[in-house]
């Protein structure tokens, strides 16, 4: 077993953890953070993406002992909850119904918070290409691109994690 | 998928890795970003009985100006490399390339030397590097040496870094102001290429580079091309006419993405492509 010690969604954490264990697996079986979702388990879909240290990551494809002494925000942490509130991201993906089953929606939003922090004005190109890592299989895309270029619109640049 | 046990050493130093590794020796494997070995430890198709992450040695990540070359830090990502401005300034190609490799996630957690010590023949970054004439700084427990690129690449997955050596930094001879393009053939979005083509020119054109992936068991240099396009002027009829010599010598594997012929029209287009792109025609 290995300590950790890290950041998640604004709560310090620590705990023993088998080396092995991926960061996925971390938040979803230790801390019940089941939000973060397991898509296809091989790094390709990102339905598991959160953010690590500020940046989106495959949350899947991270052992929870590289997490150590860092901060992740998954998609329970964007927001409020408690308080009922959404991010500006979540809200366009709500407006805009970019979702039809709703699996690949965590990571879609983390990835969508993460690409308009870096390009607060993207082209719909520029969104394609920045949610290339992310799967969805029902949507064919459309109304996830309308999302966060809505997002994007909506918040002026104002997206943050 | 979770991977077997294994035992997880972070050295905060290349000591200290170096040491865990004459140690460890077989046994253990480094992880760098770990997006190409987490899968491959998911999968259960590598199974090291030691894990050394490299992740905790500062030294290693970065990128710096050392005269007549840039030096990047092995642990340095590809999204770094991708926007750092020395490396647009001096090797714009691999701020092409790195900006192609798999997705923005992947991008933020794989590293420049990671993905060059694998040397998985389909990555992105070995053509770029050998077009560069890149020189590979390996630490052992006998010091450093510096690798040529041309002695790099050895074979499929293997490089020319022994199994008590880590590699530390990549040199980068400056190409200041030469114009570049990567080139990336792929059936889906942020998958492996078929082909691809690595293109730096000055001028347009004096001199240019051309560096091939997937097109062998290693990254290949497409020197006949190279030779045919120094002083030939940027347009498409005279670019296309070196790109037919792209394949030449070239014996690219057949599988389900393509026959070998295939992937030698392919690095014919391809290159002409990346070259006018390259050239900015």
């Amino acid at each position: 077993m290995t300590k950790i010690e890290l950041t998640v969604d604004g709560a310090a954490v620590s705990d023993d953890v088998e080396p092995r264990m991926l960061l996925v697996q971390y938040l979803r079986e230790k801390l019940g953070k089941t939000g973060t979702v397991i898509g296809c388990d091989t790094s390709n879909c990102g339905a598991c993406t959160v953010h690590l240290d500020g940046t989106s990551v495959k949350s899947c494809n991270v052992l929870a002992v590289q997490a150590n002494g860092r901060t992740v925000t998954t998609i329970e942490g964007l927001a409020d909850a408690a308080e009922g509130e959404l991010h500006p991201v979540q809200e366009s993906f709500r407006e805009c119904h970019g979702l039809q089953c709703g699996f690949c929606t965590p990571g879609m939003i983390m990835q969508a918070v993460d690409l308009l922090a870096e390009n607060p004005h993207p082209s719909e190109e520029e969104v394609r290409l920045g949610m290339e890592g992310n799967l969805c299989r029902c949507t064919g895309y459309h109304n996830i691109v309308k999302s966060v270029l809505h997002a994007a619109d909506k918040t002026a640049g104002g997206v943050s994690a | 998928m979770i991977p077997v046990k294994f035992d997880y050493l972070a050295p905060t130093s290349v000591e200290e890795a170096l040491a865990a590794l004459g140690e460890h020796g077989d046994d253990a494997k480094i992880l760098a970003g770990g997006q190409s070995l987490l899968p491959v430890l998911r999968m259960r198709l590598n199974a090291p009985e030691v894990v050394i992450d490299l992740g905790g040695i500062s030294s290693l990540r970065g990128i710096r100006d050392d005269g007549d070359a840039i030096v990047i830090g092995a642990m340095t990502t590809h999204h770094d490399v991708r926007d750092d401005h020395l490396v647009k300034q001096h090797a714009l190609l691999l701020s092409k390339a790195a900006a192609e490799v798999a997705d923005s996630q992947i991008r933020h957690r794989g590293t420049f030397g990671g993905a060059l010590a694998h040397a998985d023949p389909a990555g992105d970054l070995g053509a770029p590097a050998l077009a560069l004439g890149a020189q590979f700084v390996v630490a052992g427990p006998g010091g450093t040496r510096t690798v040529e690129a041309s002695d790099f690449f050895v074979d499929l997955f293997e490089t020319a870094i022994g199994d008590d050596e880590i590699l530390t930094e990549v040199r980068i001879p400056k190409h200041t102001g030469w114009g570049a393009h990567y080139e990336k053939f792929v059936r889906v979005a942020h998958q492996w290429p078929i082909v691809a083509v690595a293109a730096t020119v000055r001028g347009s054109i004096d001199e240019a580079r051309v560096g091939l992936t997937n097109m062998g068991s290693t990254p290949l240099r497409a020197t006949a091309t190279e030779q045919a396009l120094a002083g030939v002027s940027a347009t498409e009829d005279g670019v296309r006419e070196a790109a037919q010599l792209a394949a030449d010598g070239t014996h690219p594997p057949s599988d389900l993405n393509g026959a070998a012929d295939y992937r030698q029209h392919l690095a014919r287009v391809l290159t002409g492509r990346a070259v006018l792109r390259a050239a900015g025609v």
